[in-house]
């Protein structure tokens, strides 16, 4: 307990250190604030312009969580498929691959013209950025399950939906949680690429037109929110993460019950 | 009880369709792992009748088959050729609840072991039904009792990387028994256990066996336990794995540990040693 808490502080040191550093040596440097601006002016700029960036942060939190709730539906859905099924592994995988390599970026104008400018395609872009980890860990945690787990099973005579439900699943779900730290930051990029390109509305709106103003310390007040609520996530997945799938870590808190 | 039968022919096709099928039958079976260059033979041309309600054990040197058996009767694998059939049918469509304890005790590392232990009744009929009728607190109570009786009373919480080897597989032991099968199959149940909860353990099963009768195999290396609980012993031979022989144990029920110490018993297990040692294949050089 001690230990953990010395590292906790450590970390903690650390990344204050990191930021009080770049104060100091914009301080020293004589950087201008349209080339970087210092910590203490975003922070500045945040809170005396809350209002006005308020709005925008829902709007991309909204979008983002909408999109990444989506993206975790069928990414399962699609992962099961895949991970169960040795031919949906063989159509479902390449086709994976390819769809994932096209830039999101290129998407968008076709979302718009599809649905409009706006929330939609903010939302489906931010869905297919964050569904490719989701998939291919899922699929791989249930491709990877030991026989002799399955054998478990079927020594009962265990149907294959059973299995997927004790065994593939449970399974699985390590795969499932580390894929959602990435999923999430991924939603968020997927957000903001479409806000940037095609909406009004968000973070990725905001700072566009702050850029085209050289309104910087602006911009960096908006990447410092998303900073924040991509680590909030984060956060609140590793929590989760904990609670569901301690077995796999040996994890005494989890033990506990 | 049926008396033991002598080790079981080859038999014509005639002969085995007058002949009324065992409960678990093998009728020439050979298995073969993998393919081409690295294929192993496991079993050779075996054949094996158990009746029902009867108690085998199948003994032999390591890597002759045993395991292979017992998945193949449990239909984890299915027979290169030949045939298995459990209650008259092939093996797979039977009607049976079956119990079987893994070489390793493959617990599933997400559950407690009254979780583990849970398991069959979650899945095999008619206890999933009752499980989905919400008995679940006396199946709890049902899972305490099996695994106090094996000393495991106030372990149900923990998961199974909090336990010793022994410990988990007297909880895999329990998850085998649970769903009261009619076809028990153990491999090495007692492997990792001291002398005296071994002993204990074989009291435990004996008295199992003698009053719910189910059909047992039991894979085991140790002599004097398959010579304690069985009714027959197959003994096997590796390379190819086939069972040479085939005896019955005329002692006595409720079997004790002090009969273990009688001459008769003595010589019995003298004698399957015997069998063993000499069955072992020639050493052969090194490829
Ligand atoms: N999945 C597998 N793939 C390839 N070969 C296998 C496989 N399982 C078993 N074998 C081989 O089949 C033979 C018989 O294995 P089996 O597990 O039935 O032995 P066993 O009698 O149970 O041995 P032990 O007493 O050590 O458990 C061995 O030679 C082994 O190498
Ligand atoms: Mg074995």
């Amino acid at each position: 307990m001690n230990q953990q808490l010395r590292r906790r502080m450590g970390s903690t040191a650390l990344i204050i250190g990191f930021f009080v550093v770049w104060e100091v040596l914009c301080l020293g440097f004589g950087v201008r604030d349209i080339v970087l601006p210092r910590p203490s002016e975003i922070v500045i700029t945040l809170v005396s312009r809350f209002p006005g960036i308020w709005p925008h942060a829902v709007q991309t939190i909204y979008t983002t969580l909408v999109g990444f709730a989506l993206g975790i539906l069928f990414g399962v859905l699609i992962g099961v498929l895949i991970g169960s099924s040795r031919l949906a592994y063989d159509v479902g995988y390449p086709l994976l691959v390819g769809f994932s390599s096209i830039p999101k970026v290129a998407v968008v104008p076709i979302f718009v013209l599809w649905f409009g400018a706006g929330t939609v395609p903010a939302v489906l872009t931010a869905m297919i950025l964050c569904i490719f980890p989701i998939v291919v860990n899922v699929a791989t945690g249930l491709a990877t399950t030991e026989p002799e787990l399955e054998d478990v099973m079927r020594a009962l005579k265990a149907s294959k939906l059973d299995i997927l439900i004790n065994v593939g699943l449970p399974r699985a779900m390590p795969y499932f949680f580390a894929s959602l730290k990435v999923a999430v930051t991924q939603a968020f990029v997927g957000t903001v690429i479409a806000e940037t390109v095609a909406s009004n509305k968000g973070i990725g709106n905001l700072m566009m037109i702050a850029s085209s103003s050289f309104d910087v310390p602006l911009v960096f007040a908006g990447l410092l929110i998303l900073a924040v609520l991509g680590v909030g996530l984060y956060v609140l997945f590793s929590f989760i993460e904990v609670r569901v799938t301690g077995w796999a870590r040996r994890n005494d808190e989890f033990a506990m019950g | 009880m049926t008396p033991a039968t002598v080790l079981d022919l080859p038999m014509s096709p005639q002969a085995a369709l007058s002949r009324p099928r065992a409960f678990v039958e093998l009728e020439r079976v050979t298995h073969t792992y993998g393919r081409g260059e690295r294929q192993v033979q496991a079993l050779m041309e075996t054949n094996l009748r158990i009746e029902e309600g009867d108690f085998i054990a199948l003994v032999g040197p390591s890597g002759c088959g045993k395991s292979t058996i017992l998945k193949l009767v449990t239909g984890l694998i299915n027979a290169s050729s030949g045939y298995v059939y459990v209650a008259g049918r092939e093996v797979g469509a039977e009607p049976v609840r079956v119990g079987m304890a893994f070489q390793n005790p493959t617990l599933l590392p997400w559950l407690t072991l009254l979780e583990n232990v849970m398991l069959p009744l979650k899945i095999v009929p008619p206890f999933r039904q009752e499980y989905r009728a919400k008995r679940k607190s006396e199946f709890r109570d049902r899972i305490e009792a099996l695994l106090s009786q094996v000393g495991l009373a106030g372990f149900s919480n923990k998961y199974p990387w909090q336990l010793s080897g022994g410990m988990m597989q007297r909880a895999s032991l329990c998850r085998a028994l649970i769903h009261e099968p009619q076809l028990l199959m153990l491999d090495e149940p007692f492997g990792a256990l001291d002398q005296f909860t071994r002993e204990e353990l074989w009291g435990v099963m004996q008295e199992l066996w003698m009053t719910r009768k189910p059909t047992v195999l039991l894979v085991t290396h140790d002599l004097k336990e398959a010579a304690y609980l069985a009714n027959r012993i197959c003994v096997m031979q590796a390379r190819p794995g086939r069972i040479i022989d085939d005896s019955a144990v005329p002692f006595p029920r409720p079997r004790t540990i002090v009969m273990s110490y009688y001459p008769d018993f003595t010589a019995l297990t003298q004698r399957l040693r015997e069998m063993i040692v000499h069955a072992q294949p020639a050493k052969e050089a090194a490829p």
